[in-house]
């Protein structure tokens, strides 16, 4: 493809370690690798340009928050990554989209295997209507673990990791879909944790919570920092500055600014993205 | 609209609503009814010591010092009647000719009806059927033919301006002044005696087969022939449907022959299903010779085409029904399409496709016309598991047709017809039934 060969002299915002301050925060990066890298990626729904030309790239185990106005393309981009959008029939890509230096919409991809390792949490909660072991557990199984102490332990571990293990520890055969909006949420996290993904795709994952649930999430994302390479899309700025490392913020399916979050709220670069951040559009 | 006239629309759609609901609740009770207090007689009724001579004889049930003291105590007065019968066959012969040939001819009509209460009379040859070796075995039938006995029926023609009128005339009084007269008031006064009335709970008329066409024993072959056919049906028609809804939701591309082939089915459902006997017929027999003749699989072919696209459609409808999210959280974990489907797509439509399959399976159970030439014999005993590769079997749904209509004697075996009714409208009530509890647990499983 032509817009791959041409990437060599697109204008890329290359990661580097200054976007991933505050410095206390470095000593986890493992030599700021980059995970995800998009090269001149557009994606389309039909003859709509949904993500126009990003160039970006998305370091190993830091936490990149999303944001922009409705609209704007967040979604597509990161369902993007897990290739979620294959499932819109009209929607195709052009540019590359690497994970790990390989091009996620190769053809020689298995975009089962790619959604194993990229594990991706929904703005509503979609828990399964199974019961809450069988949530947690329906991953794992699909990867060929089958002994039920195994299995056992791997419920156990993740709800914890989720931080809702003491709310259904005494209820793991209960269907899950009798638990709180909040509490399905963070077993969604947990049900993707089971699979012990790479990278975690977190879409608006607090929209529909209470400040409670919000903030046991972002504890969550907090404690996950530094374990995985996390992606999460907020309309919520303090959310956005609270959690995350790096911010890129999109505007109309074009990446205006990438940079570390600190640098970002403070001092943006790009006059928009000044006009967003201080809420004088959205 | 102002406020007043929203209130009356509103009512007013009440009240037609309501209304409707009453007209068909009165026209269900109209039809259901006469089926349940009819079909009800067919195993509780009042049976005669016939009844139970008969049971003894061909099905060796009851008990048989019991029964034997019965028929000993009904031939006790039923000898006198012989002895009457006897002594006015002496009396004949002493008659001057004309006189003779006249009263032979009434005395014949006598014997006849009294062979049709009692059973064969003593001198008579053995008769070739079975349903003449025995008296009237339900008690209601019994004073009919008493009726029968004690008065001839005339048709009066003299107005031929209208119908010709049916009138009544006591047998006895052609009899004035012979032996026979005393004979009447005899079998009238004493019909209780000779045939032991007695109310019986006749479950063989579930469990036993036929004899003799109908005339006794029960519907077993049927039901059991209704439920081959049936689960026959649905073991083709379900697995195939569920698949193909798969294929049509999951994995067809849109384009031109995919929506042929969604027209096609669409249009297969409301084929007549006398057309789907006749494809059964011409294909599954003739063509494809799945068996020599009629034979229980080829029925179940023929209903499982007939209910394919009811099954397909109520699939694909479940199947849509179930929410994007299930599809999008399981294929996020790793999951492939076909795990995706088998696991999560499939059971959260379980209810919807049961449901369909359920309906699908009470129209197979129901339907006669596709079996007509397919698989139904309207005589025959129970067929073996074996057998449903080459014999035709006995169905509930074509024999109320041909009791009805085409049976030789269908006016006295008319409570078997109400009784195989019943048994239908039972069997299909019970798979709906249980159709909407299995739904109702399943959605509950599925909703927590
Ligand atoms: N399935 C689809 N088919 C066609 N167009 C779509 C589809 N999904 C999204 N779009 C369009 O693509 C653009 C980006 O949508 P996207 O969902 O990525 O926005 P977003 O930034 O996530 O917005 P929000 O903050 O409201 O979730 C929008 O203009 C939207 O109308
Ligand atoms: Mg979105």
């Amino acid at each position: 493809m032509d817009a791959r060969e041409s990437s060599g002299n697109a204008p890329v915002q290359k990661a580097t370690r200054d976007m991933y301050l505050p410095p206390e925060r470095r000593k986890i990066a493992d030599g700021g690798t980059a995970h995800i890298s998009a090269r001149e990626f557009s994606i389309y729904y039909g003859e709509f340009e949904a993500v126009k030309r990003v160039s970006a790239d998305i370091l190993s185990k830091y936490v990149t928050a999303i944001i922009g106005p409705s609209g704007c393309g967040k979604s597509t981009f990161l369902r993007a990554i897990n290739r979620m959008n294959d499932l819109i029939p009209s929607c195709h890509t052009t540019g590359a989209l690497l994970f790990d230096g390989q091009d996620i919409y190769g053809k020689f991809t298995d975009e089962v295997l790619l959604r194993k390792k990229v594990g991706m949490v929904f703005q509503k909660p979609n828990p399964f209507p199974k019961s809450i072991f069988d949530n947690i557990a329906y991953g794992p199984r699909l990867h060929g673990v089958n002994d039920k102490k195994k299995l056992m332990e791997i419920v156990e571990r993740s709800l914890k990791k989720a931080a809702i293990w003491d709310e259904v520890c005494d209820r793991l055969d209960k269907n899950a879909l009798g638990l709180s909006g909040g509490q399905q949420q963070r077993l969604c996290v947990a049900r993707t944790l089971a699979v012990e993904p790479e990278v975690l795709l977190l879409d608006e994952p607090t929209s529909a919570l209470d400040p409670k649930a919000t903030a046991k999430i972002e504890d969550l994302i907090q404690e996950l920092r530094g374990s995985y390479t996390i992606m999460i899309v907020t309309h919520n700025m303090q959310q956005a500055s609270r959690v995350s490392d790096s911010t890129m913020f999109f505007y109309e399916g074009v990446l205006v600014e990438q940079a570390s979050t600190a640098q970002l709220f403070t001092n943006p670069k790009d006059p928009m993205t000044e006009d967003y951040i201080t809420g004088r559009f959205s | 609209m102002n406020i007043g006239t929203r209130k009356i629309l509103d009512r007013s759609f009440t009240a037609v609503g309501i209304g409707s609901i009453i007209v068909m609740a009165v026209a269900l009770m109209i039809v259901v009814v006469p089926i349940i207090t009819n079909g009800i007689g067919a195993v509780f009724f009042t049976g005669t010591v016939e009844h139970r001579k008969m049971l003894f004889s061909e099905f060796k049930r009851g008990d048989s010092e019991n029964l034997s003291s019965e028929v000993a105590s009904s031939e006790r007065y039923r000898a006198k009647v012989y002895q009457m019968l006897t002594g006015f066959e002496a009396e004949l012969e002493t008659m001057a000719p004309e006189q003779k040939a006249e009263y032979q001819a009434k005395y014949t009509q006598v014997r006849a009806a009294l062979q049709a209460l009692l059973g064969p009379l003593p001198g008579d040859p053995e008769p070739m059927l079975t349903r003449f070796k025995y008296g009237q075995t339900r008690w209601e039938k019994a004073e009919e033919k008493l009726h029968d006995l004690l008065y001839e029926t005339r048709w009066d023609n003299s107005n031929p301006e209208v119908m010709a009128k049916e009138y009544f005339v006591s047998r006895a009084i052609g009899f004035q002044g012979t032996s026979l007269v005393k004979l009447f008031p005899y079998v009238k006064n004493n019909l209780e005696s000779m045939l032991l009335p007695e109310f019986t709970c006749y479950w063989g008329f579930i469990t036993d087969s036929s004899v003799d066409s109908h005339f006794f024993g029960g519907i077993w072959p049927e039901i059991q022939g209704t439920f081959f056919l049936a689960v026959g049906a649905m073991l083709f028609a379900f697995p195939l449907g569920v698949v193909a809804a798969v294929y049509f939701t999951e994995y067809a591309r849109p384009g031109f022959l995919n929506s042929m082939l969604r027209s096609a089915n669409s249009t297969l459902a409301g084929v007549p299903s006398i057309v789907f006997g006749m494809f059964g017929l011409a294909f599954f027999i003739n063509t494809m010779k799945v068996s020599e003749s009629k034979s229980v699989i080829a029925g179940a072919l023929t209903l499982a085409i007939m209910i394919l696209p009811t099954i397909i459609r109520a699939a694909e409808e479940a199947i849509l029904a179930v929410p994007k999210t299930y599809r999008e959280a399981s294929l996020s974990l790793g999951s492939t399409k076909w795990n995706t489907i088998a696991t999560v797509i499939l059971p959260a439509a379980l209810p919807g496709i049961l449901t369909g399959g359920v309906i699908s399976l009470g129209r197979a159970a129901g339907e006669t016309a596709p079996i007509i030439f397919t698989a139904a014999v309207s005589v025959g005993s129970a067929i073996g598991l074996a057998d449903v590769f080459s014999s035709p079997t006995p169905a509930l749904s074509w024999n109320i047709y041909n009791l009805a209509s085409e049976h030789e004697a269908a006016a006295q075996i008319r409570h078997v017809q109400y009784g195989m009714v019943l048994a239908l409208v039972s069997i299909v009530l019970m798979l709906n039934l249980s159709a909407i509890v299995l739904r109702a647990r399943i959605s509950k499983k599925l909703k927590g």
